[in-house]
């Protein structure tokens, strides 16, 4: 639990600290789990309730840890333009169960998808074959 | 040897273009990352003195350096009809400077419009924010002169400037252009605000798909730490939620709690982060701030644009289009002009089907309806809006009944839950269109029943399934507290009423 208390020590000076502390238990542990939100409850002076209400109602945090690699692929209103939602089909054949494809809506690159993210790297202009190769390399 | 510009913006990146400065590099040139031009079909866009050549893949830039790939070269940049033929105000700088320098932020008269605004005094920017009619960017259009007036006048200890990152609209990306190539037009436009409500902390709340914004912004507001004291700014990420784009959701998730709907009244203007008077304005209507309090910024403003839509907007084509990018203009430009002149209609080639104007929430706008000019007014009028100024180009092949479908799912999954029309409703209407599409609906085994006897008909046609979607998108219409609920029905009615062939239904079946 060190750990959470060192993440809770960096954020806690400032106005309405939960979500940045949630990021980063987040992005060090992979998961915020029951025992992290009890412990950042505690040290918040919030209750467990709160916390996890907070975890569970946010997309970017996981109660599970998933160690296999995420790629995003995008699927709102332009990705689907340029035909995102064809190319589903051989991406989750391409994944597998090693791979987990997340949906994402809207990158911000919308006038060069379709877009998918892996980790903090954009790629956009992709086809199936494009699009499948990334998810094998992932 | 001499010196490349190439943009370090996400999308020029994410085309490769630290592909390309690193070919560059390797014959030993010098490059300069600049912000994008926003003519996104030609990125990687590399420009030597001035001239262009795009979209440049690696096996091209030594052919580039010499001179030659005249295939790919566009002449002089800035002369390009797409560049030419805007009003770019809030993107003056795009493309032409480094985004995080400061002395090119100077040298393009960056910093004058606070200076300005420190020598009048508040009130005078309150003022001259009224006359220049800029309305809030973000999509409603609320006068931000008045919003800025109503939390100066607010009786607070403590006040607060927060600008609305979340852009979570498919279709927009002006936001996320302002982030990554002006950062500092942002933080300046902040600054003003901040000094014209006495505010002295401001958040930026940021998407957290936006890897790219969330860096260059912070690196930005510590270089402009010294400039804007004693205000200071901090960035704060989101988590992925599309609903905390809408103002009380954003300020409860700044708090720490979930991103729910608060009830208004109060206004954010007088009770919003933490309680206390905040301004919560878009990030393209901050970035308009510095030019509009220049000398004579407020009347140039004025003077452009058409009724009660004042200045320059700018609008980002997106989805299935040949040039797809960021182009700035007054308000009064058509959708016609828009696709096909200076989009150049799909990227397909096909015939354009539809346009999505305004995001996930917007209306699908039919081909008859090209010619409606850009104006706020005018889109209300037509049941349509221009909310971030983003326009979705879809060609031909695509499916309306599906599109219609998607809206009602995208509002299942980002409903914050607070209203029943929206967490149920979208639901409900997914599985509606589901029914239209299969031509309508069998009673199961439990309305068999014979105790089933109030039970409305053993069997629904088709008719009443579109009837129970009209009456079921009024009630979301009507009872949703937030546009995201409320606005739903926007994109699933506008594809009903023009496109009833892709749901099955003959022509005339769906009066207008």
């Amino acid at each position: 639990m060190d750990r959470i208390d060192q993440i809770v020590a960096r954020h806690v000076d400032r106005e309405g600290p939960l979500l940045p502390i949630l990021h980063d238990v987040q992005a060090e542990l992979g998961a915020i789990d029951t025992a992290a939100e009890t412990r950042i409850a505690h040290l918040l002076n919030l209750t467990r309730a709160e916390v996890h209400g907070v975890v569970s109602f946010y997309h970017d945090f996981r109660a599970e840890q998933d160690l296999r690699p995420v790629v995003q692929v995008c699927r709102a209103e332009a990705c689907q333009a340029r035909g995102i939602e064809a190319m589903m089909p051989a991406v989750a054949t391409a994944a597998g169960d090693r791979v987990r494809v997340e949906t994402v809506y809207c990158l911000g690159l919308c006038s060069v998808g379709p877009n998918a993210r892996i980790g903090d790297d954009l790629h956009a202009r992709l086809n199936e074959a494009a699009l499948t190769k990334l998810v094998e390399g992932a | 040897m001499s010196t490349v510009r190439i943009s370090d913006d996400a999308v020029a990146r994410a085309c490769g273009a630290d592909k390309v400065v690193a070919a560059f590099d390797k014959l030993g040139w010098t490059v300069e990352r600049v912000s994008s031009w926003g003519m996104h079909w030609l990125e990687p866009l590399v420009e030597v003195n001035g001239v262009g050549w795009g979209p440049v893949t690696v096996d091209r830039v030594a052919e580039i350096a010499e001179g030659g790939a005249d295939d790919l070269c566009i002449g002089p940049v800035a002369a390009h009809p797409f560049i030419a033929s805007q009003q770019r105000l809030t993107f003056a700088r795009a493309g032409r400077t480094r985004p995080l320098s400061l002395d090119d932020y100077v040298a393009t008269g960056g910093w004058a419009g606070l200076d300005r605004a420190r020598a009048i005094g508040s009130e005078q920017v309150l003022a001259e924010m009224v006359q220049s009619g800029l309305r809030g960017r973000g999509g409603a259009g609320f006068p931000a002169g008045i919003k800025w007036q109503t939390v100066a006048r607010a009786e607070g200890a403590r006040k607060y400037v927060v600008c609305n990152a979340d852009e979570g609209d498919s279709g927009t990306f002006a936001d996320r252009m302002v982030m990554e190539g002006d950062p500092f037009a942002l933080i300046e436009g902040m600054a003003i605000c901040a000094y014209a409500v006495g505010s002295g902390q401001g958040y930026v709340y940021l998407r957290s798909e936006y890897p790219d914004a969330i860096g260059k912004l912070n690196a930005a507001i510590d270089l402009a730490a010294p400039r804007i004291a004693p205000f200071r700014i901090e960035v704060r990420v989101g988590a992925g939620a599309y609903v905390c784009g809408e103002e009380t959701s954003l300020l409860n998730s700044l708090e720490g709690k979930r991103g729910e709907v608060r009830a208004k009244p109060p206004l954010p203007a007088l009770q919003g982060l933490f309680g206390c008077p905040t301004v919560v304005n878009n990030v393209l209507t901050l970035a308009a701030v510095p030019h509009i309090l220049t000398e004579g910024g407020a009347v140039r403003y004025e003077n452009l644009g058409m009724g009660r839509s004042k200045g320059t907007m700018p609008i980002q084509i997106a989805g299935n289009v040949l040039h797809g990018g960021l182009y700035e203009t007054a308000f009064g430009v058509t959708l016609r002009e828009l696709v096909y002149d200076i989009g150049g209609g799909t990227a397909s080639g096909r015939p354009v089907k539809a346009v999505q104007v305004g995001g996930p929430l917007g209306a699908y706008i039919h081909p008859d309806q090209f010619d409606i000019a850009f104006d706020y007014e005018t889109y209300t009028a037509a049941d349509a809006l221009i909310g971030h100024g983003g326009i979705v180009v879809f060609d031909d092949t695509a499916d309306m009944a599906s599109l219609a479908r998607f809206a009602m799912k995208f509002c299942a999954a980002e409903s914050c839950g607070k209203c029943t029309p929206c967490r149920i409703g979208s639901v409900r209407g997914m599985e509606i269109i589901e029914r239209i599409l299969a031509g309508g609906r069998q009673a199961d085994a439990v309305e068999k029943l014979p105790q089933m006897h109030n039970v409305r008909a053993s069997q629904r046609s088709f008719e009443e399934q579109v009837a129970l979607l009209e009456d079921l998108c009024e009630t979301m219409k009507f009872g949703s507290l937030c546009a995201l609920g409320g606005f739903t029905p926007y994109p699933v009615l506008s594809a009903l009423r023009h496109w009833p062939e892709d749901f099955g239904l003959a022509k005339q079946a769906v009066p207008a």
